[in-house]
């Protein structure tokens, strides 16, 4: 869930009241949000740094509040504001409005750019009054959007621009780097774009996205009339047209390789800060395909009743619903509900999106808790079962059980055990973090060597067991890969004690109701078995099949899972015994 | 009973106060030690006895001291060894306690140094008869008379390291509340000869320190995660829950994300969220017609919904992953369900283990266990999922009325008005 930090004061200013930190905290959860921390600049450079650090930072308190990941209405200030005062205000209404006196602007896309990043939309807001607070949350907000919904930048990159500098129509083009001239943002000089290239890689915050254009043949670049750099996406806008706390009209950019995300970004960005500006013009843009029009409102018609369980009338419904910001009337048949979705509520894709900010407009709490009509038998895996029962007694017996990782090195299941990996049938992970989760488990016998080294300092013996998944390769599955449920033992002791792992193994074929013998019974022969010291190691046969093995563990095993004592181990697959 | 302590009893019982160790081995003549001993077993008899530990100082003799308690002084034994013709200081400093007793007694004025003298510097005495202060002194001591000495020379001789304080510990024994001259000694435990013969009546036991712990019994434990699953299992179980099979870790990108209309790009199917495999890296196989219907939800929208409106690749959907919810499963078994001729209602669960890609901190592993219900069934309401969630919390004992919020998804693949809710608590 990504967070946003907001000022507490400026906070309740704009909601118009102040509350306690209890009052905001159940007002958050009512909403869907989480109160995650109070806390201040201070306290934030004092944990990291030391407090020295933090001598002269701001005391001012800051609320860090947790926002669902589809809601990036909610990203900001402004948009928190706006959702929080669901209870009181009507739902704003957010309208295009064609510029006073002059055409509309255009941005004009040239099919260049369909090579590298296709897709571009953009917008104007006139008459904005910016304080710095509201440009510090304007410019936090492409953050977050670069962050959340457009993928680092990858998706769509976002540039605001002073309008008074520039002037239209607007050309989005792509063109090869070393054609590509302007002076960047707070830089004193031009640059081509090949030097801006090499001038951010050093740059902390811009050198994370040069790779989405770095090795192409062309670079995306906006120009106005005059042939002024605007920006170079999704990199660096230019100096010329940067935004100052002077600034009174803005255009908005937004280029993307999705051209949905693009429009959902556009219209977060506009309807967070219209709320600063007299007048809204939300004006036309271009594609090489034809002329494309913002849309209107999409409408979405539902019937909420059965949803709920509750027995509201359906004109509360659509009365909590419009609270939410998502305007409902009643239709005319008096069932259904007809609903505006604003465009600031890209997350509504569905009537049961709309179902949900009803019931939470209504209050969770409030639904009356009911329990489903029909009974049903339950049914235990039977998998399950045995491992459960199983487990029981295992303690009885005198183990102790362990839960061990899944994911471990490939010397845990190979090399430490005197193994092949390749005989293994181990899967491998792509992308592990660490060398600790480069293979899923084939045996549990590494994780309970592991666990015995770690508790070496307790007294001995040590006996351990688990009963729990390992996985191996298989083609027969349709993911090519299958678990098997594997019971394993050790008994760590000054003598290796193979009678007792015996005594267990004997003592589980008791549990099963297998008797010793051949044929339908259960025996043991000698086995080589490389994990195991020579001449003591057997195999388990069971009903004809063999199931597994026990024996002493190899000097060598146990030197290199850094034990010191003999230990005896017993591994076999109970999932033949179901 | 030992001798020594048949004879300190007796001697407690004669004297009507009581008396002390020190003295009692003094006047035994056997070492303190030994009268301790024998105070000590007494005492674990009972109250026998009681005891009292003191301590004294006492003044005593170092070696140096015994010594010159002997042989006198240094500084007299310097005057003593020169001859009337006196002595030259190099001979005498060659006695061993001569440059001691030169200082000293060339302070106490008992000798001269003539430096002048021909054959080098020459010793006469000045004196014929001294006091041996000092040995004086130690004598005193020795023989247990230090309390006539002041203070101040005491601590003169101890600064000379002739004399040192000595703490001695002692008892001070008096008569016990069951005092007796002979002693029994007690039982510690029943014996089967004792029930066979009866002599058990007889005998005294020793009293039995409750408040000491017993012997823990060598018993095996099962792991407190998984006590805890079986008691999620139960409370499952009991309310009528079905197990879903989740034995497979390995999941397809498929049943884990797309099929639970997570869009292709969403950053959860990120390389830092998910583990992907590198071998086997792509599944295979899947029910097809599903799949098609699947590619249209996201990318055009269907069953209601708007979709995501983006290019749907399979190649996304065929990845292999470490399953990062067993929402998978469900999502599997919701697939089977549909297939059945008649709709039955279903209530299952599961409790197993799942994978992210997490950087690993005191409260994130890469691995946990994650809790999964799900019920499918005509005219379900939120209503039903709170009252479910209320009555688990209620069997669980946890007391709490659990507030509700959640993030809700809803599976488009039955038709109909059946809804589905799922609800997920990670553990």
């Amino acid at each position: 869930m990504p967070t946003v930090s907001v000022k507490r004061d400026l906070l309740f200013h704009a909601l118009g009241r102040t509350y306690t930190d209890e009052e905001f905290d159940e007002l958050c959860f009512e909403f869907g949000l989480e109160l995650d921390e109070i806390t201040s600049e201070k306290d934030i450079i004092s944990r990291e740094q030391g407090d020295t650090k933090a001598e002269g930072a701001s005391d001012v308190i800051l609320y860090k509040i947790d926002v669902p990941a589809n809601r990036y209405d909610l990203l900001c200030l402004e948009g928190l504001v706006r959702g929080l005062q669901v209870f009181k205000m009507e739902a704003p209404r957010y309208r295009r409005v064609s510029p006073a006196s002059s055409e509309p602007q255009r941005l004009v896309i040239t099919k260049e750019t369909t090579a590298v990043r296709p897709h571009a939309v953009a917008a104007v807001l006139r008459n904005i009054t910016f304080t710095q607070e509201r440009y510090d949350s304007f410019i936090e907000l492409q953050e977050k959007l670069h962050q959340n919904v457009c993928r680092k930048r990858t998706l769509v990159a976002i540039g605001t621009h002073d309008l008074d500098t520039i002037s239209g129509p607007f050309t989005y083009t792509a063109k090869p780097p070393g054609d590509i001239r302007f002076k960047p943002l707070n830089q004193a000089k031009e640059y081509t774009a090949q030097e801006l290239m090499s001038l951010y890689k050093t740059d902390s915050h811009l050198r994370h996205y040069l790779h989405i254009i770095e090795d192409e043949a062309v670079y995306p670049v906006i120009y106005d009339s005059n042939g002024i750099v605007l920006s170079m996406p999704p990199i660096i806008n230019g100096d010329h047209s940067k935004i100052s706390l002077n600034t009174k009209n803005v255009f908005i950019e937004c280029t993307a390789t999705d051209l949905t995300k693009a429009k959902i970004v556009l219209d977060m960005m506009v309807t967070m800060f219209c709320e600063y500006f007299c007048f809204l013009l939300w004006e036309n843009i271009l594609e090489p395909t034809g002329q494309y029009v913002h849309s209107d409102y999409p409408h979405s018609i539902c019937n909420p009743q059965p949803f709920f369980g509750i027995s509201e009338s359906t004109e509360h419904i659509a009365q909590l619903l419009t609270k939410m910001c998502l305007r409902s009337e009643v239709m005319s048949d008096g069932e259904q509900i007809e609903v505006e979705i604003p465009p600031t509520r890209s997350d509504v894709i569905h009537a049961c999106d709309i179902m949900e900010d009803a019931a939470m407009a209504y209050g969770f709490n409030n639904i009356p808790r009911t329990t489903p009509r029909t009974y049903t038998i339950a049914n235990q895996l039977p998998l399950n079962k045995l491992s459960e029962l199983l487990r029981q007694d295992l303690a009885a017996a005198g183990f102790t059980e362990a839960l061990t990782f899944a994911l471990c090195s490939q010397e845990d299941i190979a090399d430490k055990l005197l193994k092949n990996i390749s005989e293994t049938r181990a899967c491998r992970i792509s992308n592990p973090k660490t060398a600790e989760f480069q293979v899923a488990r084939t045996t549990l016998l590494s994780g309970l060597l592991k666990t015995v080294a770690a508790n070496r300092k307790m007294p001995l013996p040590l006996r351990l067991f688990e009963i729990s998944d390992v996985v191996l390769k298989d083609e027969s599955k349709d993911v090519g890969a299958r678990n098997n449920r594997r019971l394993c033992a050790v008994y760590y002791n000054k003598s290796p004690g193979f009678e007792v792992i015996h005594g267990l193994m004997d003592r589980v074929m008791q549990l099963l109701e297998i008797k010793p013998g051949q044929g339908n019974g259960y025996h043991i022969q000698a086995a080589d078995d490389s994990t195991f010291f020579p001449g003591r190691c057997a195999e388990i046969f069971a009903c004809g099949k063999s199931i597994g093995r026990l024996g002493v563990l190899h000097p060598d095993v146990i030197n290199r899972f850094e034990l010191t004592m003999p230990c005896s181990a017993l591994d076999i697959d109970i999932e033949h015994f179901l | 009973m030992s001798p020594a302590q048949e004879t300190l009893l007796r001697r407690v019982e004669k004297v009507d106060g009581g008396l002390d160790s020190q003295d009692v081995a003094t006047s035994l003549g056997v070492d303190h030690q030994a009268i301790v001993g024998a105070v000590k077993s007494l005492l674990a008899l009972g109250d026998v006895i009681s005891a009292e530990q003191r301590s004294s100082k006492h003044w005593e003799l170092t070696g140096e001291g015994c010594e010159i308690a002997e042989q006198g002084s240094h500084e007299a034994r310097v005057v003593s060894s020169i001859p009337e013709e006196g002595m030259p200081q190099s001979q005498l400093m060659k006695l061993a306690f001569g440059k001691v007793g030169f200082s000293k007694a060339m302070s106490n004025k008992w000798i001269r140094l003539d430096k002048g003298h021909e054959g080098g510097p020459r010793i006469f005495k000045t004196v014929e008869h001294l006091e041996d202060l000092v040995r004086d002194k130690l004598l005193l001591v020795q023989k247990g008379q230090a309390s006539q000495l002041e203070e101040k020379e005491k601590n003169e001789l101890k600064k000379r390291k002739l004399l040192s304080e000595v703490t001695v510990k002692s008892y001070w024994i008096t008569k016990g509340s069951c005092f007796s001259t002979t002693i029994t000694k007690q039982e510690t435990e029943l014996t089967p000869e004792m029930i066979a013969s009866g002599s058990w009546k007889e005998k005294k036991f020793k009293p039995y320190n409750f408040e000491a712990l017993g012997v823990a019994p060598d018993c095996g434990h099962l792991h407190p995660l998984m006590k805890v699953r079986t008691q999620f299992r139960q409370i499952f179980l009991e309310m009528g829950f079905t197990e879903m099979p989740t034995n497979n870790f390995i999941e397809s990108s498929f049943w884990n994300f797309d099929s639970l209309f997570q869009p292709q790009q969403h950053p959860a199917r990120d390389q830092h969220d998910t583990f992907f495999l590198s071998d086997p890296a792509q599944a295979h196989e899947f029910p097809q017609d599903y799949l098609e219907r699947v590619r249209k939800v996201h990318s055009e929208g269907g069953f209601g919904s708007q979709g995501y409106k983006y290019d749907w690749k399979i190649e996304e959907a065929q990845k292999n992953i470490l399953r990062t919810h067993t929402t998978a499963v469900s999502a599997r078994m919701l697939y089977k369900l549909a297939q059945q001729e008649k709709f039955t209602p279903v209530k299952y669960f599961s409790i197993d283990r799942v994978f992210r890609n997490e950087t690993l901190d005191a409260t994130h592993l890469a691995e946990f266990h994650q809790i999964e219900g799900v019920v499918a069934d005509y005219g379900l309401t939120l209503g039903d999922l709170m009252g479910i969630l209320h009555q688990f919390f209620n069997k669980l004992g946890e007391g709490s009325t659990s507030q509700g919020w959640g993030q809700f998804h809803s599976f488009n693949s039955l038709p109909g008005n059946v809804i589905q809710f799922k609800f997920e608590v990670g553990l």
